[in-house]
């Protein structure tokens, strides 16, 4: 709906255009675009390989697309990012963009302490008093819901959805701009999954951070997410607001997903 | 003052796993001014359900326009762009269903205290008027803290009708919210809906039991299909 | 005109040992680690008769620099009598007919292992000091190009997470020797396994560090004049070896690094690690007229 009236004044924060990459034969990405606006938060659903973690790899610059554009209305950040060198990428997700990865393994340094987990990004960003990097490393785990007696043991004694706190906090622990969340409670337990979404909804509402949320659980989607964007094989088949899509899905494959969950 | 004007706004449901087509409504036409009560008739699957899910945007509309008088201007509530319809949602659209999205884990009051966090007040604030509304329909106060998810049908609905009406709204889409309440929680729930339409909000209501709310109709619509158009005003046409 | 006259006599080796092509190579590499404080300059390590790892990265150096003028001194941990530096010292000897010396203040080269004499070294002096390890990312990143990658952006987070961690696990930086250090404000180096105690020497020095690695092929340097500053956190000051107060049994120095010697009683005793200051006080006490030099240290405080 490009041409919706609009009567919200602000603008998008993130503005995605016709992002495609192809590995080899596989286009794992066709012309996908996406708009979020500030505080909003995007669901990504769709089954394995539909191109909905590429996507999210692509918006924390991890990968570079073949063609497309991509824009975060930031100060001091201009252009299209896929064309930034190596150096001002890693300054940008290190300050901007927060990002939380199904394995812990990938977000953390799983032998160093889960405070130092958390204080290495601001460390990334300059900072260097130690008494500062404790209490914000402090109050990053403790928004997290993190029990802080345990904050300087590392995250390989941890249970998984420790894990999933620590990065949480370690994502949230420089107020990014965009939080990019990557099937963040696949293999939890539904208790323990229950807990990180409540924390993830509480920190949405309490700090208003802009989130892209990719699942292959419609349930975590439907829960957090504002709108919803559903991929199919590199392609976005439908989007819109989250109830709409998973009340009154337009297209067949929406459907057929929708009415595949128990 | 006109709160919404419905113009020829038509809804039915592909089902593509069938390969068929089912209408829901056709060629629908109203308004609704501010402290207007309308209630929509017809037997069951007429509709009447899928009326308010259309004008909350929650399904999406064939064609015709839902012109909503937004404090921003008018706005069409089935093309605008998603983020007005959820800034407009928190802020003057309310939907009171039959049933309870509960997040697990969320107590009852910080569940109703929400929108009024939302809408920037403090938490204490929100927590005391939450409370307030939790006890005015009837839940039991050791329950407050609970979770609703263990509540019964009846509970669960109280805490939802507190949760909707804690803030006062521009218009209020009411889905059978009295199913499954006992007399002391209809009563409040009747009070509550009186008080916000005396302070102008504009309802539209499905009600099983019309009988409850009679003294706030001020209209009313029949969907069912080639029922006499009831409608008294000659510049609505339906 | 002879033949003989045109060319050299036949001689078992090169003088200086190596060959002038592997001196040439030493001494460019030598120059762009001068020009690019801190930064690890790449060379191709020769054979020499030592193994790998007893400090053939210090020995090339001083190969390439020395000459038949050059006054040489070789410590070991501070002692120039110990095995490896008396072998070193000899062998430089004999391949360049240099004199040696023990004596700090005559030196014109100096090689080390693991040590900063505590007498001041002049402009006109050379150290080298010899590096097991060059790479001070390694601990963090084992990979070496992501490491150079890190270099190339100056991105040392995760050296002070290291410190946040020993500071978390032990209540203190535990870090004793090779404190990572910033040269220049640009890259982090090792300043070689010295202790904690003589990094605060090469700040500002008027001497020359060349910091060479054999068997890793790294040189780099810490030209005179430039700042060396230990990565500390602001709030977290640095902290030298507690040695301002010990004396030395032996020789009664007080105020210098010392070596720990442990008693058969569970006590220990002190003797200072720099061997020839031990050396020169006692000549000193006996009443020989001996030059001691201005130390770095006084009174166990580092001179400003």
């Amino acid at each position: 709906m490009m041409d919706a009236p609009k009567i919200v004044t602000t603008r998008p924060l993130l503005i995605a255009r016709n992002v495609s990459k192809a590995y080899g034969d596989v286009q794992a990405l066709s012309d996908v675009s996406a708009t979020v606006y500030p505080g909003e938060v995007l669901g990504i659903v769709g089954e394995s390989g539909s191109g909905k973690s590429t996507f999210l790899r692509s918006l924390n610059l991890e990968e570079t697309p073949d063609t497309g554009s991509y824009t975060l209305d930031l100060p001091d950040v201009q252009g299209n990012l896929f064309d930034l060198d190596r150096y001002a990428r890693r300054m940008l997700c290190a300050t901007k963009i927060g990002i939380v990865y199904q394995n812990p393994h990938l977000g953390l340094l799983m032998k160093h302490s889960s405070s130092g987990n958390v204080a290495e990004r601001l460390l990334v960003a300059g900072e260097r008093r130690f008494s500062v990097l404790r209490d914000k490393a402090r109050d990053a785990l403790d928004a997290s819901e993190f029990p802080l007696e345990r904050m300087d043991a590392p995250p390989i004694e941890l249970s998984g959805g420790m894990q999933q706190r620590v990065q949480l906090a370690k994502a949230i622990a420089l107020e990014p701009a965009l939080l990019l969340l990557d099937e963040p409670t696949t293999g939890l337990d539904v208790s323990v999954q229950a807990l990180v979404l409540d924390t993830l909804k509480k920190l949405q509402q309490e700090r208003k951070i802009t989130m892209v949320i990719v699942s292959h659980d419609l349930g975590v989607i439907r829960t957090l997410s504002d709108r919803v964007m559903v991929m199919r094989r590199g392609k976005v088949v439908e989007q819109g607001l989250a109830d709409q899509v998973f009340q009154d899905p337009q297209h067949a494959y929406t459907q057929q997903l929708v009415h595949a969950k128990l | 003052m006109t709160v919404l004007d419905v113009r020829s706004l038509t809804k039915g449901f592909t089902m593509h796993h069938l390969g068929t087509q089912m209408g829901a409504f056709d060629d629908i036409s109203f308004s609704l001014n501010a402290g207007e009560f309308l209630l929509l008739k017809g037997r069951n699957g007429a509709g009447k359900s899928t009326l308010l899910r259309t004008l909350y945007r929650s399904y999406l509309s064939q064609s015709g326009e839902v012109l909503f008088h937004s404090q921003h201007g008018v706005i069409d509530l089935a093309r605008a762009a998603d983020v007005d319809v959820t800034y407009l949602r928190r802020t003057e659209i309310g939907f009171v269903t039959q049933f309870l999205t509960a997040r697990p884990r969320v107590s009852a009051e910080a569940l109703v205290a929400e929108p009024l966090r939302l809408a920037g007040q403090t938490a204490e604030v929100a927590l005391e008027q939450a409370r307030h509304w939790l006890g005015a329909f009837g839940v039991k106060q050791e329950l407050w803290a609970a979770y609703p998810t263990t509540f019964s049908g009846g509970e669960q609905q109280k805490v939802n009708l507190a949760r909707t009406l804690i803030l006062p709204q521009k218009l209020l889409l009411l889905d059978e919210p009295t199913a499954s309440l006992d007399v002391a929680a209809r009563a409040a729930l009747v009070k509550r809906l009186a008080e916000l339409k005396a302070q102008g909000t504009a309802m539209i209501g499905v009600f099983h039991h019309p009988g409850d709310v009679a003294e706030l109709i001020d209209r009313e619509i029949d969907l069912t299909p080639d029922a006499k158009p009831k409608e008294d005003r000659e510049d609505v046409a339906i | 005109m002879s033949l003989k006259s045109l060319t050299k006599d036949w001689e078992p080796m090169s003088y200086g040992f190596l060959d002038a092509s592997a001196k040439r190579e030493i001494r460019r590499k030598t120059l762009k680690a001068i020009a690019v404080p801190g930064c690890q300059m790449p060379y191709a390590s020769r054979e020499v008769p030592m193994a790998r790892g007893w400090g053939t990265g210090g020995l090339q150096v001083s190969c390439t620099l020395i000459n038949p003028k050059t006054t040489v001194k070789v410590i070991d941990q501070g002692a120039d009598d110990s095995v490896n530096a008396a072998s070193i010292r000899r062998f430089l000897a004999r391949v360049s007919g240099a004199p040696t010396t023990t004596d700090t203040l005559k030196a014109d080269l100096i090689q080390s292992r693991h040590r900063i004499p505590e007498e001041v070294l002049r402009e006109d002096q050379i150290l080298v000091l010899q590096v097991p390890n060059p790479e001070p990312l390694r601990p963090v990143q084992p990979n070496m190009s992501i490491a150079r990658q890190m270099h190339a952006d100056a991105d040392y987070g995760r050296m002070w997470l290291q410190l946040y961690e020993q500071i978390v696990r032990s209540g203190r930086v535990m870090q004793g020797a090779s404190y990572p250090s910033l040269v220049h404000g640009r890259f982090v180096m090792t300043p070689s396994p010295i202790p904690r105690w003589d990094v605060p020497k090469m700040h500002m020095a008027k001497h020359l560090t060349i910091l060479s690695a054999g068997r890793e092929k790294r040189i780099h340097a810490v030209p005179p004049f430039t700042r060396v500053e230990p990565l500390v956190f602001d709030d977290v000051p640095y902290r030298v070896e507690e040695h301002g107060d010990l004396t030395c049994t032996r020789s009664g120095a007080k105020g210098y690094f010392m070596n720990e010697i442990p008693q058969p009683d569970g006590t220990s005793t002190y003797e200072v690690s720099d061997s020839e200051l031990g050396v020169k006080t006692i000549r000193s006490s006996e009443g020989e007229t001996i030059d001691i030099g201005q130390t770095w240290y006084q009174n166990g405080e580092m001179a400003q």
